[in-house]
């Protein structure tokens, strides 16, 4: 159960918004909508706990994120817009490090059947920065398989992916609601899930 | 968990070479300049030469800072780094101890060498190394603190300068203090223990406010 009440954020001298709330059960998904700079993406980072809130709280199973701490982080993902991938590793090292840096530890075939659940078999031993920002992007996609983490928070994650890629979102992210996961996406783009739970909210300027 | 961080970091370093061997090359040609700028006086030379080294693997340090945070800080894995389940305390920590064994250990070790240019004697060569490695883990510690300040920030390395050399001047008196008393006989216990205090310091105080900087760098 992810909550948050009253959530306000203020970066720099500006205002972003004010009085956000909403209430994600598990299975839900949430979208966040609204223009370029509107703080779609401060709000998800509030809710990665990466931003103190100015004014509100956010809360995980009924704690504060803030006293939570690291133990916060092992029920999230989070992808943001850049791809958070070392050039110089090959997609495989770069998902075996991520899941190491978890707690959990992958071994190569399992990094390589995870890569190519996401598309990318046979790139998997080319280093990051020879691939295209697609593949790229598929590789930060894997990352959301390794740790099934009950929390997913994707920041635009469908940009830059062709159409077979944003099928493979679509049904990664139906299966993470149907095993009760909570979702949280900011994206302009529909997201047209068969979900049960579905929240929107509008960010205005 | 701290495995990874460390490993991590040392692959990528590895996988980086040059930049690696460019603070080595810098810390190598910086102390051999002196000899052939002073002349062959074997006296003044010795005179001069724990202050010129100690000096040179100062800056050498510095140079090497630069790559601790801002590349992972480009890239997003930083704030990735942030959001694993562990005290952001060790992440720190494993990443100093990656930085300190591709360039403070090196450094040290190459010290001796270099000293022979100053005609110093063996005991104390070894002295210096051993100061050496004492002494840059506190740099790398002290200096993660100024890293993390700046991230992100135009003109950082400038103010990475400015922030962290006042701040190694300590190290830098008591390692070349060590090195002095090595040449005239007197013990160099003191100069020691007190680089091995800064050190225990640095290890407890450094990584956290390292960290504290971190989150606020990336908000």
């Amino acid at each position: 159960m992810l909550e948050a009440t009253d959530l306000g954020c203020v970066r720099g001298d500006r205002r972003l918004f004010s009085d956000v709330n909403f209430r994600l059960s598990p299975g839900s998904l949430f979208q966040v909508q609204g223009p370029n700079g509107s703080g779609k993406t401060s709000l998800l980072r509030l809710i990665c706990g990466l931003l103190a809130p100015a004014e509100g709280h956010i809360r995980w199973q009924g704690a504060n994120i803030c006293s939570l701490g690291e133990d916060y982080f092992t029920s999230l993902s989070y992808i943001g817009h850049r791809n958070g991938l070392k050039e110089e590793l090959t997609p495989t090292e770069n998902l075996r490090v991520t899941s190491g840096l978890a707690g959990s530890q992958l071994s190569q075939q399992e990094a390589s059947s995870i890569l190519g659940k996401t598309g990318l078999s046979g790139r998997e031993h080319l280093p990051a920065r020879l691939l295209s920002e697609g593949q790229r992007r598929r590789t930060a996609l894997a990352r959301l398989l390794t740790c099934r983490t009950p929390l997913w928070v994707l920041d635009e994650v469908l940009t830059s992916l062709d159409s077979s890629a944003i099928r493979l979102v679509r049904s990664l992210i139906e299966e993470h609601l149907n095993r009760g996961g909570i979702a949280v996406i900011a994206t302009h783009h529909e997201l047209d899930l068969s979900t049960d739970s579905f929240q929107r909210l509008d960010l205005a300027l | 968990m701290f495995r990874w961080i460390v490993l991590r970091d040392l692959t990528l370093a590895w996988k980086g070479r040059v930049d690696v061997l460019s603070t080595l090359f810098f810390f190598l040609i910086a102390v051999s300049l002196f000899p052939l700028g002073i002349g062959p006086e074997t006296n003044l030379l010795r005179l001069v030469a724990p202050g010129v080294v100690w000096v040179a693997a100062l800056l050498a340090s510095m140079l090497a800072l630069g790559r601790l945070f801002a590349n992972d800080y480009q890239d997003g894995t930083l704030e990735q780094l942030l959001l694993t389940p562990q005290p952001l305390y060790l992440v720190v920590l494993g990443k100093v101890l990656a930085l300190w064994l591709v360039s403070g250990v090196p450094l040290a070790l190459l010290s001796p060498v270099l000293g022979i240019q100053f005609g110093l004697s063996g005991k104390a060569l070894l002295v210096m190394a051993v100061s050496l490695l004492l002494g840059t883990p506190v740099l790398a510690l002290v200096g993660s603190i100024g890293a993390a300040l700046t991230l992100g920030l135009r003109g950082g390395g400038l103010l990475i300068s400015i922030l962290v050399l006042p701040l190694y001047v300590p190290v830098l008196i008591f390692g070349a203090a060590a090195v002095d008393a090595s040449m005239v006989g007197s013990g160099v216990q003191g100069s020691l223990s007190l680089l091995g205090a800064l050190l225990a310091l640095s290890l407890v105080f450094a990584p956290w406010a390292t960290a504290a900087a971190l989150r606020i760098s990336l908000e």
